[in-house]
């Protein structure tokens, strides 16, 4: 394994329990990579994001991010499910949401600080999610709802960025808007795993990993993307 | 006025049952807003019940029913986890299970006791009007360590009210600050059944926080109005049972259900106010295409 990648894995194996969904993955993302997880339904994207954000514990193989095991440092890595929960019982504003980002950096006790509301609201602005700022999120439409918890992951600060189909019920301006902050992130040296169904998410990543509950193919998009793999995973390829 | 003051004025079985079960209720507030943000209220019913086998025995061998309560409290938490993991059972399935074993075998050893109509009911409906100092010391302690608790871990509760992932991708155990929950839970209960009874606390933890999830946006602010809809339960079920001479701690409680009853149906009239101002009028002709 190379000491210098923010994102290091050698043949790990994800899965639930112990049923393995991939195995055999090897990554080494540096720090500004976009590493794109494209592939079937239930190929293994989420099982993996997830053991990257250190909520499900490696099956076999060996894994890193920023040196560390996964969730070892919650206040450098931030996730975004597939499915993040918008229905509260009380109805939370959106920056409540959104300010709940700075509590991995902030603990259990140590109060907000004007910094903290900065970054809530910078988040909030790169997201477009301040024009409902003051709305309950469970009331949102969907796309206001990933926009804030789009919002809640820049707040994180973090040094990793771990998004799960960021733009799913998305509209065209809000997928633009993923686009631009994914780029921006990796301007400042954050690293971003992006699981997505998008070909051309995948056109602008570092790497590409695409599976099928299995590694079909890694590595630069016009090599793991080839006809021949497409195929492979979908059954077809995409007209040219 | 003299109907609303002179029975705390006059008795202080009435001043006490008054401080006792405000303390009750200030706890059961506290922890009560995670038990309804958390979705938690079978486990708390399953904890107010399960403590039975444990205040009979404490009963049977002349130790405090508070220590009982306690050890009947760890058992169900210890076996609800160990039912859920091992058996990989629904958690609604498990705590199912245990709660009625729990419940019949309070009712078996309680049958026996000489006294058992007397001590079924003391347990189950509590001595609200026999509250003394050393009890009152009790909750007043117990309303200590449950607030600390929930102002001490209010964002790990948050975010696991939220999504369990989101506790954990933040660094906050799931495991640890659910224990803890369910240790306030379980808290309130051992406490509260020697003023309320045990089946009469799980009222305490469900209708004043859920009056408050009805107008809060934040679990402080839930909490708060939890806590002053639990107190004036408290002031208003004693007068009604004074006046009545009816139970005490069965008046508090339906006038905390009361209250909800009340909050709810004028939260969805105003609702409805509003929606009604909202529909457009008719102003002028519609044009279809």
């Amino acid at each position: 394994m190379s000491a210098a990648g923010t994102i290091v894995a050698s043949q790990l194996a994800v899965g639930h329990g112990h049923r393995a969904v991939v195995r055999g993955i090897d990554l080494d993302v540096p720090a500004g990579g976009l590493l794109v997880l494209i592939g079937t339904n239930g190929s293994g994207k989420s099982t993996l994001l997830k053991t990257l954000a250190g909520l499900l514990a490696p099956i076999d193989g060996g894994v890193t991010v920023l040196g560390r095991a996964p969730g070892d440092d919650p206040r450098r890595t931030a996730y975004l499910p597939q499915h993040p929960v918008s229905s509260h019982t009380l109805p939370l504003r959106a920056a409540d949401v959104v300010a709940m980002g700075r509590y991995a950096r902030r603990g259990l006790l140590r109060p907000l600080r004007q910094d903290d509301r900065d970054a809530v609201a910078d988040a909030m602005r790169r997201t477009g999610a301040d024009a409902t700022a003051d709305r309950a999120v469970r009331d949102l439409s969907g796309g206001q709802q990933q926009r804030t918890h789009l919002a809640q992951v820049l707040a994180w600060g973090a040094e990793v960025l771990l998004l799960d189909e960021p733009t799913a019920g998305l509209d065209l301006n809000g997928r633009a808007t993923v686009a631009r902050i994914i780029d921006e992130e990796r301007a400042r040296g954050a690293t971003v795993v992006l699981a997505t169904h998008e070909l051309a998410d995948a056109e602008r990543a570092s790497t590409v990993v695409l599976l099928a509950q299995r590694v079909v193919s890694c590595g630069p998009p016009s090599e793991a993307l080839r006809d021949e793999h497409l195929r492979e995973c979908y059954g077809f390829t995409q007209p040219h | 006025m003299n109907l609303l003051v002179a029975p705390f004025a006059d008795n202080e079985f009435m001043r006490l049952a008054l401080v006792a079960s405000v303390l009750v209720a200030l706890t059961c507030a506290v922890a009560g807003t995670w038990v309804v943000l958390r979705g938690l209220a079978f486990v708390g019913d399953a904890l107010a019940h399960g403590v039975l086998p444990g205040i009979a025995t404490a009963l049977l061998l002349g130790v405090s029913g508070l220590v009982g309560a306690a050890a009947g409290a760890l058992v169900m938490m210890a076996g609800v986890g160990l039912v859920t993991r091992r058996l990989r059972l629904a958690g609604d399935t498990a705590i199912g299970l245990l709660f009625v074993s729990m419940l019949a075998l309070g009712v078996v050893i309680t049958s026996r006791s000489e006294s058992f109509t007397g001590d079924l009911t003391r347990i189950l409906f509590g001595e609200l009007l026999g509250a003394t100092r050393g009890k009152i010391g009790v909750q007043a302690a117990a309303l200590a360590a449950v607030t600390a608790t929930a102002v001490t871990c209010r964002r790990p509760f948050l975010m696991l009210s939220v999504d369990e992932g989101l506790a954990r991708s933040a660094g906050f155990s799931a495991r640890l600050f659910h224990a803890l929950m369910l240790a306030m839970v379980a808290v309130s209960v051992v406490t509260g059944f020697q003023t309320v009874g045990t089946m009469l606390v799980l009222g305490m933890l469900v209708a004043p926080p859920a009056t408050g999830a009805l107008f809060a946006r934040r679990a402080g602010t839930m909490t708060a109005i939890a806590a002053a809809c639990g107190a004036a339960s408290c002031w208003l079920g004693l007068l009604l049972s004074y006046h009545l001479d009816v139970a005490a701690g069965a008046s508090i409680v339906l006038v905390s259900t009361g209250i909800f009853a009340v909050a709810a149906v004028a939260k969805e009239v105003a609702r409805a106010g509003r929606h009604d101002d909202e529909l457009p009028h008719a102003h002028g002709t519609v044009h279809l295409p």
